[in-house]
């Protein structure tokens, strides 16, 4: 059912910029166009920053649609409790990447929710802690772990202010083309990456998002939507005390 | 027992042999049944595929992970796409299944095959 809603956000993607390339330049809609259309066949460049705002007063309360999408599209659903592991301890160690956090300020006894993920600091401590080098930044602004050189010692968990990393301690038996996924190794949001590099333009938790919570793109573009969010609404940075200047942000916490 | 009786008898009889025979063959491969099994040669002639594949795809790894180039002349997955067999139900078998592709030549050179305790071993979800 998701997959038809999501070829049906394609579609629209695809008319609407056939629409836009009427008045807009044709040099760039020829751009954007390949783009949606193939995998990628050039590196990355920091021409593109990805990141998002997250609007916590829209992020309801009881509801986690954008875990369940982010679970089912990275392949997280699939990994088991091992055998024989206390339950307890699974609920706190088995792999998320989006985390559901309540806050509550005891002076007016306001919630509010927000999902917390991997920031995509521009300055991440993963990366800085790192021994073998496998928690790196890439060129547009994703931070992500390079499975083939992780030795699984679990400095960036250690070092991420966010709670964002998960280690795998188990053999997974079943896993996705896109999402590879063993024993021994460190993993956080990677943005969708696997959809950036296809041509998409979405992430998974921002498809799922009813309420409208998380807009994501380009922060390099101005004109991009969340571009115009940040610089229209206010926001902040968690932890903006240790300057890492996160790409993804939150308004209204 | 009349004559046809036992033509029956033996008729049936090896009609359930060979269902059975059959019933033991779900989950082994069928030669013939993958992508590769029909055509001429890999993505680069054999021979060069045989001497140089792991440096195609670990130089394809990089790309991948640090570059975000996903068009795949080279890629692992598409290596599991091509190479893996069905059984006679129709169903993909591991590539790293004893005597597949990867590992039946793995397992004679004594070579061990890391990729897939990470990599999914049967083509794509989509």
């Amino acid at each position: 059912m998701s997959k038809v809603k999501h070829q049906g956000r394609r579609e629209f993607l695809k008319t609407s910029a056939a629409a836009a390339a009427v008045t807009v330049a044709p040099g760039v809609m020829l751009h954007t166009l390949s783009a949606e259309a193939a995998p990628r066949t050039e590196a990355v460049t920091d021409k593109v920053r990805w990141g998002m705002l997250i609007d916590a007063n829209k992020c309801a309360d009881g509801c986690n649609d954008c875990v369940s999408a982010c679970d089912k599209e990275n392949g997280l659903d699939l990994v088991d409790m091992p055998e024989g592991a206390d339950q307890g301890l699974w609920e706190r160690q088995r792999p998320r990447w989006i985390r559901q956090v309540k806050l509550k300020d005891n002076l007016s006894g306001k919630i509010t929710n927000l999902p917390m993920m991997c920031q995509h600091c521009e300055m991440p401590p993963c990366v800085d802690v790192c021994p073998t080098g496998a928690s790196f930044r890439r060129a547009d602004g994703i931070v992500m772990v390079d499975r083939h050189t992780c030795i699984g010692c679990r400095y960036c968990m250690m070092a991420c202010p966010y709670k964002a990393r998960s280690f795998i301690h188990a053999e997974v038996a079943e896993k996705l083309t896109h999402a590879p996924r063993g024993k021994g190794c460190v993993e956080s949001c990677n943005l969708c990456v696997h959809r950036l590099d296809n041509g998409d333009t979405t992430t998974a938790c921002q498809d799922a998002c009813k309420h409208q919570a998380i807009v994501f793109g380009d922060l390099s573009d101005p004109e991009s939507a969340v571009s115009q969010a940040l610089k229209n609404y206010p926001s902040v940075q968690i932890r903006a005390d240790l300057k890492l200047n996160t790409g993804v942000r939150y308004s209204n916490i | 027992m009349t004559r046809k009786s036992v033509i029956m008898f033996l008729a049936a009889s090896v009609v359930g042999l060979l269902f059975s025979l059959t019933s033991v063959q779900a989950g082994e491969a069928v030669e013939g049944t993958a992508k590769a099994d029909k055509l001429e040669q890999c993505v680069e002639p054999t021979a060069v595929m045989r001497r140089n594949h792991f440096e195609f795809i670990k130089h394809q790894r990089d790309l991948t992970v640090h570059n975000g180039i996903r068009s795949n002349k080279h890629s692992l997955s598409g290596c599991v796409d091509c190479h893996a067999r069905k059984d006679a139900s129709g169903k993909a078998v591991p590539v790293n299944a004893e005597g597949q592709f990867c590992s039946g030549c793995h397992d004679y050179a004594a070579v061990s095959l890391d990729c897939f305790s990470c990599h999914r071993t049967v083509p794509g979800e989509k």
